[in-house]
């Protein structure tokens, strides 16, 4: 799974998906993934590099993760 | 290198076009102390869930609402509504502010003897009164607001062997332009049939017709109801007085005032909606002084506002349990405090707000209790931040008919804890525990 090429990420976080009009707001830590998602970083990549800045335990990232990923999902920003 | 602040991510679909009526999105405002005390504190010391009661909030309360009626009318009394909260130390704070007693059942009759109050100074209402109960009533000298003709012929057939005059009202149930009507209780005033119970009273010369009582609803949000109610008790008071020469002591506005919760399907939140206590004083008070009452008969206006008086009072503090994603991409928060506990959600789009947070971020979420029942749900959808496992959420304007109307379904009800005047805290109901239901459950010997 990976973001779809037609989703266009604003500096601010401001998400536009072209093939739907579909449009979303992200937060910084919320940009960044999806940031890394696009240059294809994988999952443990993407802990890795949030840990690495932020003051958060691995675990409690991962689950926020997958959460993060299934609204992406739900929100039909990802394809195969 | 220190490492930056962590919020998790968020991401939210923008749905331009739609704001709602108070612009795109409203700010949450978090509850980290009530009266001073730290909710955080409160709950590590006296457990999670949590009911607080404020007794500054209660007496300022009263004191708002005795002001609006004292200076629009001569003589004014309040009675506790016990069934709102009967909590004792709850109601010997009202007792202490000058307020009788209005009861609805023998158990809050005799809780309402055990506070200290005088016999006459307790209104017993409500449409179940056992003879015995009457019996009761009538040796104390209390207040007997008759609910139908049936109790009216008891009372009359226990006055004929008594010594003491029985002290009684009727209760009358009238149109007063709003839906729902109680009519389940008392006499009918359009029908004739008040008039008829009242006609009944005096003819027989066996009771002392003290006052006259309506209540017209629950949650009232047009004092204009009130004023067409004071209204007609007002005409009855006066063909009284013309028929029989016959001057009541007073008459009953029973309560319904509304609260500052919002009611599920308002339009708006019940801050903007309800009416002051000014508004309801002045709709009860112009009714009665613009009446043809006499001046020197003009009764003592009674009022049993329980609601009003005590929600805001009230808080309850829960902790989130869990958080989940339902199928549909709604998150769903879960918290220990549910339907069991907050009766009252059943009605109201209870304010849930966090004790503390750390991001403005919110999301359409869910608020599940922790019963195992899908009715267990504290608000179905509300703006709310991302809150993990163990931080404190709390529910305030609690203090009405939760503390009463609670279930004890599969847990133990909680502490319930006073904050008085002086931010001293006191425990006024001692959490359940297995002893509460073992010493009255009773094993038979061939199940030992």
């Amino acid at each position: 799974m990976r973001i779809k090429k037609s989703v266009a990420v604003s500096e601010n976080g401001f998400v536009f998906d072209s093939s739907t009009g579909d449009s979303f707001n992200l937060n910084s830590i919320g940009r960044e993934i999806v940031e890394l998602m696009k240059n294809g970083s994988e999952q443990s990549e993407i802990t890795q590099k949030i840990v690495e800045r932020y003051e958060v335990e691995p675990a409690i990232f991962e689950q926020n993760l997958m959460d993060f990923q299934s609204m992406l999902k739900q929100f039909n920003l990802m394809e195969e | 290198m220190a490492k930056l602040a962590y919020e998790r991510p968020i991401i939210n679909r923008i749905s331009a076009g739609i704001p709602d009526k108070f612009g795109m999105q409203s700010r949450i405002r978090p509850i980290p102390q009530i009266e001073g005390l730290s909710v955080e504190e409160l709950m590590k010391k006296h457990g999670s869930p949590l009911f607080v009661l404020s007794e500054k909030t209660i007496r300022d309360t009263f004191r708002s609402a005795l002001k609006a009626f004292e200076t629009r009318y001569p003589s004014v009394q309040f009675a506790w509504s016990y069934k709102t909260n009967y909590l004792d130390s709850v109601c010997r704070i009202f007792h202490q502010e000058g307020s009788w007693a209005e009861v609805v059942s023998r158990f809050e009759y005799e809780k309402a003897l055990a506070n200290g109050v005088p016999g006459n100074q307790i209104i017993f209402n409500g449409p179940h009164k056992t003879r015995d109960d009457l019996e009761v009533a009538i040796e104390n000298d209390s207040l007997i607001h008759i609910d139908h003709f049936d109790e009216l012929y008891t009372l009359l057939e226990i006055a004929g062997k008594s010594v003491t005059k029985p002290k009684v009202a009727i209760r009358v149930n009238m149109d007063t332009g709003i839906f729902p009507r109680w009519e389940r209780f008392g006499f009918n005033y359009e029908n004739g049939e008040a008039w008829d119970a009242l006609n009944r009273i005096m003819l027989s010369g066996k009771l002392d017709l003290v006052g006259l009582h309506t209540h017209i609803g629950t949650y009232i949000l047009a004092p204009s109801a009130y004023g067409m109610a004071a209204n007609k008790l007002a005409q009855l008071a006066i063909n009284l007085a013309r028929k029989y020469n016959h001057h009541i002591q007073y008459i009953d506005m029973g309560g319904g005032f509304a609260s500052k919760n919002t009611l599920k399907g308002a339009y708006l939140p019940g801050t903007d909606t309800c009416p002051t206590f000014d508004e309801y004083a002045d709709a009860i008070t112009s009714a009665l002084i613009n009446s043809e009452i006499e001046p020197d008969h003009m009764p003592t206006l009674f009022l049993e506002s329980g609601r009003a008086l005590i929600d805001d009072a009230g808080y309850l503090l829960g902790t989130v349990v869990a958080n989940k994603r339902l199928p549909d991409g709604r998150r769903a928060t879960i918290v220990d405090a549910g339907v069991n506990l907050l009766f009252t959600s059943f009605w109201y789009d209870h304010q849930v707000v966090p004790a503390v947070i750390s991001s403005q971020h919110t999301e359409n979420t869910t608020i599940y209790g922790p019963l195992c029942m899908n009715i267990d749900i504290l608000r179905d959808a509300v703006m709310f931040p991302l809150l993990r496992p163990g931080e404190r959420i709390v529910v305030p304007r609690v203090g009405a008919y939760n503390m009463t109307q609670w279930m004890q379904f599969i847990t133990y009800r909680p502490n319930i804890v006073l904050i008085d005047t002086e931010q001293r805290i006191h425990v006024i109901r001692e959490q359940e525990n297995q002893n509460t239901f073992q010493t009255s459950e009773r094993i038979p010997q061939y199940l030992k």
